[in-house]
């Protein structure tokens, strides 16, 4: 297998896009990061996305934004993962890549959501879970992960306002990020005030659905001198699995998902949880932080909160999270969520982002992407070459 | 609207129809064709008791749209005495009664009605036992 690594990035602001269409988006990170990368054509293309279909009634898209990104007959294919498809589509180029089968790949994941009802993309985001024992029960995807913000409240004994420490975090540095779609702090009174969406989970534990599209070229690391863009390393890009519905898991509160990706992306690289310099989380809601933590082996059951509080997850801190906003500050869209998390990693080992949120140590990131309530977990670790 | 689907579902949402592995023993609800302990696929169809603790439970603000009516109202992860965990409504409880390891039971309910002119879902729910200590 032959190592790989990253040579562009490309990303749109992620706000509520109404003048843009979804292959616009898409066309515009993809064009941006071959700009970047210096390259003027792609062996192929992968195109994150999850909900095309069901909102904007269009499939088809890795022909689509391969026609209209000026790549004549490039090969191009949709990935679907729920809310993990933007990595998911990384991991496809990784595997053309390593494998040799391609030289340059782009990446590009692209989700437009906001100008539909809310019901709508409730209703269509749910089709994540299990849609005849999940879904038909009335369950919406906060629900989901309400269910477990409950259970682990009681199990361990917390008090809700202690999981503030995460969307404040994210806020703080989604102000320091352009591209981010909330650029305002929050603070613990907000938080506690907030509204319910679904108990215990407030509006301000969960991300908001936004428009955007974020792209990377994935070439083979022996070949980085051929190309304009500063090269990232990918170390690791691996995926697991769980049971899609959350009843079906011995224990809800331990993502097997997560475990079993991030046990994969170690044993690649040879690293340990302790070798990572910093963390863009999952954290479409509060509890997926602490849940995507204990389970990727950086704490125990049960301690992510005390582990954030006692190390400092802000960008001065031992373990800074969600450097540019995560999934909160910055904004999910939700097939374009994981590759953003690369980009944004890139970017810090690249040091390209604002002096405010520079990572002091940043030779090695970790990205982890969630597709459902854990059901696909793709964990990404990417090195700085020096 | 999709009533083939509504239709070979019946025994699961009616019955609580999951599956036992003839080769292991192992309970599945929903019904699986692989077992997920020893993954044989012998199995035959087991009904469950419907009698369950509360796991974990949420009430539903902001809904899709076909539950919008209803809103708010609980969804909740349910241990069935046998040993499997499903998803469901509560029903019929007073808001304060509700707490994670109270004992609960199956009944049937309508779970929405599809549209002005499509069928009406009928399904599982739990509620609170409602008369403790005698065997339904």
């Amino acid at each position: 297998m032959r190592k790989v690594a990253i040579v562009g990035i490309g990303q749109t602001p992620v706000r509520e896009h109404w003048g843009t269409n979804l292959r616009d988006l898409a066309v515009s990170a993809l064009r941006d990061a071959m700009e970047d990368a210096g390259v003027e054509n792609l062996d192929g293309i992968t195109v994150g996305n999850m909900l095309s279909g069901a909102m904007s009634e269009q499939e088809h898209l890795g022909a689509l934004v391969a026609d209209y990104a000026g790549l004549d007959g490039v090969e191009g294919m949709k990935i679907e993962a729920a809310c993990g498809s933007g990595a998911a589509a990384i991991r496809m180029a990784v595997k053309a890549v390593a494998s040799g089968l391609m030289d340059t790949v782009g990446v590009v994941g692209v989700e437009k959501l906001t100008e539909f009802s809310a019901n709508n993309v409730t209703e269509a985001l749910a089709t994540a879970a299990d849609a005849d024992y999940e879904t038909t029960m009335g369950l919406s995807f906060v629900g989901i992960n309400a269910l477990l913000m409950k259970r682990y409240l009681y199990e361990f004994k917390f008090n809700k306002n202690d999981f503030s420490i995460f969307p404040i975090n994210a806020h703080k540095n989604a102000c320091y990020n352009p591209n981010a779609m909330f650029r305002y702090p929050i603070t613990l009174d907000e938080y506690a005030k907030a509204k319910i969406v679904a108990d215990p989970i407030n509006i301000l534990d969960s991300s908001p659905v936004a428009d955007g599209a974020a792209a990377v070229i994935v070439v083979a690391q022996e070949n980085v001198s051929q190309y304009k863009g500063k090269p990232v390393s990918i170390l690791a890009c691996e995926v697991g699995t769980d049971t899609v519905a959350l009843d079906n898991r011995e224990n809800p509160l331990w993502l097997k998902g997560a475990e079993r990706s991030a046990k994969k992306a170690y044993h690649v690289s040879g690293l340990s949880p302790k070798d990572i310099n910093f963390y863009e989380v999952h954290d479409a809601f509060s509890i997926i932080s602490v849940l995507s933590m204990e389970a990727s082996g950086f704490t125990e059951m049960g301690t992510a909160i005390r582990f954030a509080e006692k190390n400092g997850i802000d960008i001065k801190g031992k373990f800074p999270m969600s450097t540019c906003g995560g999934l909160k500050g910055r904004g999910h869209p939700v097939g374009a969520t994981g590759v953003y998390q690369v980009v944004e990693a890139a970017q810090q080992i690249r040091e390209t982002v604002a002096k405010e949120i520079q990572v002091e140590r940043n030779k090695i990131a970790m990205a982890q992407n969630i597709g459902g309530s854990g059901a696909t977990v793709i964990t990404t670790i990417l090195k700085k070459i020096v | 609207m999709d009533i083939p689907r509504y239709w070979r579902l019946k025994s699961q949402r009616y019955r609580l129809q999951g599956r036992r592995c003839t080769d292991c023993g192992s309970l599945s609800f929903p019904p699986r064709q692989v077992c997920m302990k020893c993954k044989s696929r012998n199995s035959e169809p087991y009904e469950f008791k419907g009698k369950g603790k509360l796991y974990s439970y949420t009430t539903i603000y902001q809904s899709p749209d076909r539950f919008e009516q209803i809103i708010p109202y609980v969804v909740a992860l349910v241990d069935l005495e046998e040993g499997v965990r499903i998803t469901a409504q509560l029903t019929d409880y007073f808001p304060e009664q509700l707490e994670i390891g109270m004992d609960l039971e199956m009944v049937i309910r309508q779970i929405y009605e599809d549209g002005p002119r499509g069928p009406i879902l009928y399904g599982y729910k739990f509620r609170p036992i409602l008369c403790p200590g005698i065997e339904s």
